[in-house]
């Protein structure tokens, strides 16, 4: 077994990449005893189709097929119209699900691109923004299976372990169940994911922000401007569009989670969340087809920030 | 690097044509002293929780149930290693462990030259169709994957070679895995192959280069930048990846990754923080390494002034 392993991952490892190339090569070799012109139309197809290939079988075709179960009964032999949109939209769990998700969708980039922001600013101004900078960027690097065993520690109840809770006590109140009480465990939740985010928003924010030219801010404090109005007047404005970026991305980083409530409450005390929902439809109640349209629900909802990406693609194509 | 509009790109804080500027003199006045509190305070609230985590994985169960990590910071020290060794040689971390380097390894290989092939067809070929298509990745590229989950195991449990199945194989991972991460490396590379000078290929073409050479001798050059980011990207989102694992190899598999380990550990061991603790910091140790290490990585490869910048 082991050795058979070894030999595979070698085998992959070298194998692999050797493969492609000579993949490329063979191509090359071929098209070049065509002409000129059936080469030129056939090249792009040959060079493009491992990646078409991947693409159309483990993207393009798995969305229409999860579309069109969706539509299907519980062992997907007929077609039942939308007869599982309406258990979707009348189901409290489902729709506790939505609502979660509606709070992720909102408040983690919120909270991301501000505190993003606010720390891109302020660490602008000090020697030891370096330092800084990585001990924010550095919880992007870890799972978000091991940020909720992290987080878990802190929110833990018993407040000789859970770090929260101590601090809680010292000032003289009881321990409280952050994981458990439902008006607070979904925020609590939610600032795992800032936590874990927050770097990103602050690194692009950064790059923004030194991208603007000194001679603006410099005109703009000659004529009078604090700092504050510098800020709001100039830098703000000019941080738009990579505001923009930085929120949609993180808008579906919201709309996917999965790991941190797999691992933190397991989507109980209705911290369920719509990603986790369709893994439990589907393993668990081992229905595809009410698991489907789940996923249909969820890719409904990143539909807008897939059309905002593509007019500003287009955008930018058109100034290139 | 090219502004990348809808996905993270860790190197644009390392951009070598960030100036290094002081603010003007107004700045400077006074105003320091509550920038200072609020930075090192969020310092301290991103450190600490990581910090607590460290700490708790080397004390020992009896120390850990009765007291919080913070009280072993102080002398008698009681730190011990038996954690990690319970973790890794009999909870099967270090099974895990190779379970994730053999599952990340060729997924981003895979997922990179892929993409390169097409990432080069889409800059500097014409063909019908181009601009249509590469909407469509730039579509792809959100669509959450839990949308693919149920077709995708359907062939992979049709998928059978004779006594081969798919089914719960590493095979199948990196499969999935490269099909995945496409949509991004295509983008983000086509992006760049296309920022590059056009001047280059044609005079490589006139020179008699076929694509192939000018390929391999000056686009794939020319992108290390975007390469090394991308690979820095695909193997962290492999390694980090939770659902993908579970899914295709199943929530107890002999190739589970540490990242499902890690979550069973955790959900079935409550209690347990000395352990539960210590395997999350294994599960840690490699993605913040190839971080850092590949930090050094894109500032070298800019200062020294043999890329794109």
């Amino acid at each position: 077994m082991q050795t058979n392993r070894v030999l595979l991952a070698i085998f992959v490892v070298a194998g692999v990449p050797l493969c492609l190339v000579g993949y490329i090569l063979l191509v090359e070799g071929g098209v070049g005893r065509l002409g000129r012109r059936p080469a030129a139309a056939i090249r792009p197809w040959l060079w493009l189709g491992p990646a078409l290939l991947f693409l159309g079988v483990f993207l393009l075709y798995p969305t229409i097929n999860t579309i069109l179960q969706s539509f299907k009964n519980s062992d997907g032999t007929k077609y039942v119209g939308l007869e599982n949109y309406k258990w979707f939209f009348t189901t409290s769990d489902t729709l506790v699900a939505l609502r979660n998700n509606v709070l992720w969708a909102v408040f983690l980039p919120l909270l991301v691109v501000t505190l993003g922001l606010v720390i891109a600013v302020l660490a602008d101004r000090v020697k030891y923004e370096r330092v800084v900078k990585t001990a924010i960027f550095l919880p992007m690097a870890i799972s978000f299976v091991a940020a909720g065993v992290i987080w878990k520690l802190m929110y833990d109840i018993d407040p000789t372990t859970g770090t929260l809770n101590a601090v809680v006590k010292a000032v003289g109140h009881d321990p409280i169940a952050w994981l458990s009480t439902p008006s607070i465990n979904n925020f609590m939740l939610i600032f795992v994911g800032v936590w874990m985010l927050a770097g990103f928003a602050m690194v692009i924010l950064s790059a923004g922000l030194k991208g603007i030219s000194t001679e603006l801010l410099e005109a703009a404090r000659i004529d009078g401007c604090n700092e504050w109005q510098v800020f709001r007047k100039i830098s703000l404005p000019l941080l738009r569009p990579t505001t923009a970026v930085v929120a949609t991305t993180v808008v579906i980083f919201a709309l996917k989670t999965f790991d941190i409530v797999y691992v933190m409450t397991s989507g109980n005390f209705n911290t369920q969340v719509i990603g986790y929902q369709m893994y439990k439809e589907l393993f668990a109640f081992g229905n595809p087809a009410r698991s489907a349209t789940v996923a249909v629900v969820l890719l409904l909802a990143t539909v807008p920030v897939m059309m905002v990406n593509i007019r500003r693609f287009r955008q930018q194509e058109a100034v290139r | 690097m090219t502004q990348v509009p809808v996905l993270p790109s860790a190197d644009v804080d390392l951009k070598p044509e960030a100036p290094r500027r002081r603010r003007g003199p107004g700045s400077k006045e006074g105003r320091k002293g509550p920038v200072h509190v609020v930075l090192v305070g969020m310092m301290l609230l991103w450190a600490v929780p990581a910090l607590g985590l460290l700490v708790a994985s080397f004390r020992t169960a009896s120390e850990t149930n009765k007291s919080g990590w913070w009280t072993a910071l102080v002398p008698p020290f009681h730190f011990t290693f038996s954690n990690y060794d319970y973790v890794l040689n009999r909870a099967g971390f270090w099974d895990s462990f190779v379970n994730s380097l053999f599952i990340t390894i060729p997924a981003t290989v895979l997922v990179v030259m892929i993409a390169a092939f097409a990432a080069y067809a889409f800059a500097w070929m014409d063909f019908p169709l181009r601009n249509v298509l590469f909407v469509v990745v730039v579509g792809l590229l959100v669509v959450p994957l839990q949308v693919t989950l149920i077709p995708v195991l359907s062939l992979f449990r049709d998928f059978a070679f004779g006594d081969y199945h798919l089914n719960g194989t590493i095979l199948a991972v990196w499969l999935a895995h490269t099909g995945y991460g496409l949509p991004f490396a295509v983008y983000l590379l086509r992006n760049y192959m296309g920022s590059l000078p056009r001047e280059i290929f044609e005079s490589a073409s006139i020179d008699g280069a076929g694509p192939a050479t000018a390929f391999f001798r000056i686009a794939i050059p020319m992108s290390v930048p975007a390469l090394a980011s991308l690979v820095i990207f695909q193997f962290l989102w492999v390694w980090n990846d939770l659902l993908v694992a579970l899914v295709y190899l199943g929530p107890a598999s002999e190739n589970s990754p540490l990242s499902v380990t890690l979550a069973n550990l955790s959900t079935n061991f409550g209690g347990n923080w000395q352990f539960v603790t210590a395997a999350a910091f294994v599960s840690m140790i490699i993605p913040i390494a190839v971080f850092l290490g590949l930090q050094r990585f894109f500032i070298r490869g800019i200062t020294g002034g043999a890329v794109k910048g």
